[in-house]
């Protein structure tokens, strides 16, 4: 009880005029950063940091949490409207999000996503009121092993939900994987794939690939199939957000399970962008409407924003109690703390409580205007889709140009962003999906230095991958995963039944 | 003798060209920058080099030591080389500086990336970044000394060295440490940065490491590690307690421990090609006003980084 007494301590720090004040300010301010590709939460947050230092710390944090939190709100709106994620996280909501507002339903999937979000963050900053201490123990288990078998299960989770015949999934995932070979190996500290170019350094960034891939591709499209939106004719209903709350209920065990793989990626840390593609992922394979997925279900916008907000939020934690970001953003927060004079790690919870708590409040409620702030604006976002494609799609452009440029400030990406989008619409044309070449480049990186750190660790031998319980149930969770079509239907066929698919490759 | 550092930093010509930066400073200032001034960080974020910066930054926003403002940008591309070449291709331009460390001197060598340290124009140093060698605090290993003895009896690479990068300055130390427990060796496991190493040493998923104080210092003061000495010829100067019972001076230097190995990072900040005396004035001007404040102080104890360096005679004594 004496957390909550600590926390009704909090909102009375975090309830004051000018902290309120900062949280709206903060919010509106995410919002903006998160609906511009590119410029991710991590660089606004860097960009607004120096503002904060004449602020008192809890203050300072307040506000720069919150443009966290505005920033993963808004990140969804671009995604569902024009196919572009505007930050990494975003790309699972792209999904099924973007369909919806193909057919008309922008305004819906605005809701879902956003009260997905909202769902996720609540579920996360709950578990870090109550839970942080013993949260933060069960991060310290994880070791390279422990990380390469989650990466796995991402993985797993992921296979199988191309649109296209399996060779073209696998084919799309491997160039996928060679192209987040490219730049510096971490392990042997050699460049890889470079060719000399000096350009290639720092290998192919995620997020331009996406911009290309998404963005551009999409535009190419869309621009051939006659410039125009799709969905452009849906009608603006001001009751959208009552009539999509009527039907979140129903996928409360979606919403549930994308809470608990979102609170558990976010902590371990293994981040917010894998915990969206993994809930996608289960998400398709254990609904009853799974071959609905893609083609523009609430479900598949549900999945990925809950995990994505709660995983979010979640990253916080290892940072305030081991001192490790779980997230770009939290490192970023990181060097914050460091400049209010703060040590964040093991002992910040009991030296500074009112900071702490201060934050845990802001988090509570930073997430419900933030909620109030974007829902407000639904019916506006939705309008967006009424402009005439030929108006906004040059500023689209436009915006994709300068997020890829705001990545690392070079032009040299807007070329590769360029370059990306001719091969999302090639990939188009051809009937090859694009989501495993993207999850390929986020997850093969850190993959392959997981992978090849727990091989240093055990001298070579692969068994350190059953070694513990945490990791081989993880494990074996995966390979049961990567095999689970085959064993549907062999189990089928033993059976007797018809030949059931069961959640196998469309 | 094991100087590594010294021996890849002595070059009389960077600290020469420092100091003769340090001493123009006295005259009046005739250059000042017209646009925002970037700040190249060659590593990614939340390392030391990164929060340096960021610290700078800061400090500066926050007592308004330049009309202009200072953007910290990150450019960790091969090993901070996309950094060094970005700052190599900005001729003449004093609008931008550069954070280093020792990927400085590394990266070139790493990966054959055509750059060398004296295509920039020193600005000055910061502050030399310490090393200490630390252990989970529930290993058995009280002194550097038994630990590297357990190192030698114990099967060859069994016990595992976790680090930040490779073929960088925590592997160098590595590698010094390992010539003393020669033949036998340590398994170098290479991690994204320097938060993560010391997570994992209290994780005991790795045996030991070598952070920096500022990596690791948060895991000290709650107890999960300990450290086992300082790779400097000195002990450190800070005696105030951090944790319960032990300040940063009560860790014992490597060299009484009995491992002759020191090794130290320079935290320095380089210009552009080219940029004239009034501009490198500028900047060294502007550093000295950072580090004369308060913040500035608080910050390098609580990194326990080594300050010396920022005067004078002793700062050419250690590099001739």
């Amino acid at each position: 009880m004496d957390d909550i007494a600590s926390l009704m301590g909090g909102f009375a720090v975090a309830l004051s005029w000018y902290n309120v004040f900062l949280m709206m300010i903060g919010i509106l301010l995410g919002v903006i950063i998160g609906v511009l590709p590119g410029l991710g939460g991590a660089n606004g947050v860097a960009i607004l940091l120096p503002l904060t230092f004449s602020m008192p710390p809890t203050s300072a944090i307040i506000m720069l949490s919150c443009i966290y939190w505005g920033a993963l709100f808004g990140g969804a709106i671009t995604s569902i409207l024009f196919n572009i994620p505007g930050e990494p996280w975003s790309v699972a909501t792209t999904f099924d999000g973007h369909p919806m507002a193909q057919k008309g339903r922008a305004d819906e999937a605005l809701t879902a996503a956003f009260t997905s979000s909202f769902v996720g963050a609540l579920f996360a900053v709950i578990v870090i009121t109550f839970l942080a201490p013993l949260v933060a123990k069960f991060a310290l288990r994880f070791g390279p092993a422990e990380f390469f078998s989650v990466q796995f299960l991402t993985f797993a989770s992921f296979i199988g939900m191309g649109r296209g015949s399996a060779p073209k999934t696998i084919a799309s995932m491997c160039l996928g994987f060679a192209l987040a070979a490219v730049g510096l190996d971490s392990v042997t500290g050699q460049l890889r794939m470079t060719f000399g170019f000096t350009d290639l350094l720092k290998g192919f960034g995620f997020l331009i690939a996406v911009i290309g891939l998404f963005g551009i591709g999409e535009m190419l499209n869309s621009m051939e199939e006659g410039l125009e939106f799709k969905g452009a004719d849906g009608k603006l209903r001001l009751n959208a957000v009552l009539r999509t709350w009527a039907q979140l209920p129903r996928y409360w065990f979606t919403s549930l399970r994308s809470c608990l793989i979102g609170c558990w990626m976010g902590i371990t840390p293994g981040g917010a962008t894998p915990a969206s593609f993994m809930s996608y992922g289960l998400a398709k394979r254990f609904s009853k409407q799974g071959d609905a997925f893609g083609k523009g279900t609430i479900e598949g916008v549900v999945a990925p924003e809950t995990a994505a907000h709660a995983a979010g939020t979640s990253a916080l934690l290892p940072m305030l109690t081991l001192g490790i970001p779980g997230s770009p953003t939290a490192a970023v927060l990181l060097g914050g703390l460091l400049i209010w004079g703060l040590q964040p790690g093991p002992l910040l919870f009991v030296e500074q409580k009112e900071f702490v708590w201060g934050l845990i409040a802001s988090m509570y409620l930073g997430n419900i205007a933030g909620l109030i702030v974007v829902l407000t604006c639904v019916p506006l976002f939705a309008a967006i889709l009424r402009v005439p494609f030929s108006i906004i799609a040059p500023a689209i452009m436009v915006i994709c140009a300068v997020g890829a440029y705001t990545v690392n400030n070079a032009m040299f990406d807007v070329w590769v962003m360029v370059a990306f989008g001719i091969v999302g619409y090639t990939f188009n044309k051809l009937g090859y999906p694009l989501a495993p070449l993207v999850l390929a480049l986020v997850l093969g990186d850190q993959a392959e230095s997981s992978f090849r750190q727990a091989m240093l660790i055990s001298q070579g031998s692969v068994t350190i991958f059953f070694s513990n319980a945490l990791v081989a149930s993880i494990m074996s969770l995966g390979l049961l995963m990567l095999f689970w079509p085959l064993l549907g239907s062999l189990l089928g066929t033993m059976r007797g039944a018809p030949r059931k698919v069961v959640g196998a490759k469309q | 003798m094991l100087r590594y550092a010294r021996s890849s930093l002595a070059s009389a010509s960077v600290a020469l060209g420092i100091l003769a930066a340090l001493t123009q400073s006295a005259t009046a200032q005739a250059w000042e920058p017209t646009k925002p001034v970037e700040f190249i960080v060659p590593a990614g974020t939340g390392g030391g080099a990164d929060q340096m910066a960021r610290f700078v930054q800061g400090v500066v926003a926050k007592h308004g030591l330049m009309k202009q403002p200072m953007v910290v940008i990150n450019k960790p591309g091969g090993a901070g080389a996309e950094g060094f070449l970005e700052i190599k291709g900005a001729n003449k331009d004093p609008h931008k500086i550069v954070i280093t460390l020792s990927n400085l001197f590394t990266t070139p060598l790493g990966t054959g990336v055509p750059f060398n340290w004296k295509d920039l124009t020193p600005v000055g140093m910061l502050a030399l970044d310490q090393f200490i060698l630390w252990v989970n605090s529930e290993a058995e290993f009280k002194s550097a000394k038994a630990y590297l003895d357990a190192v030698k009896v114990g099967d060859d690479r069994k016990f595992k060295m976790g680090g930040t990068g490779s073929k960088q300055e925590d592997q160098i130390i590595t590698v010094a440490l390992e010539r003393l427990t020669a033949p036998k060796k340590m398994t170098y496991v290479p991690f994204k940065g320097g938060g993560d190493v010391a997570v994992q040493l209290v994780g005991k998923h790795i045996d030991s490491t070598v952070n920096n104080p500022i990596e690791a210092v948060a895991q000290w003061r709650a107890g999960s590690l300990r450290p086992l000495c300082l790779f400097d010829a000195k002990r450190s100067t800070y005696t105030e307690k951090v944790t319960k019972d032990m300040a940063w001076s009560d860790i014992p230097t490597c060299k009484e421990a009995g491992i002759d190995v020191e090794y130290q990072m320079l935290r320095g900040v380089f210009g552009a090609p080219g940029i004239s005396k009034e501009q490198v004035a500028f900047y060294v001007d502007l550093f000295r006003k950072v580090a004369a404040t308060e913040d500035w102080k608080d910050y390098m104890e609580k990194g326990a980084y080594n300050q010396t360096m920022m005067s004078g005679d002793q700062f050419v004594s250690l590099f001739v």
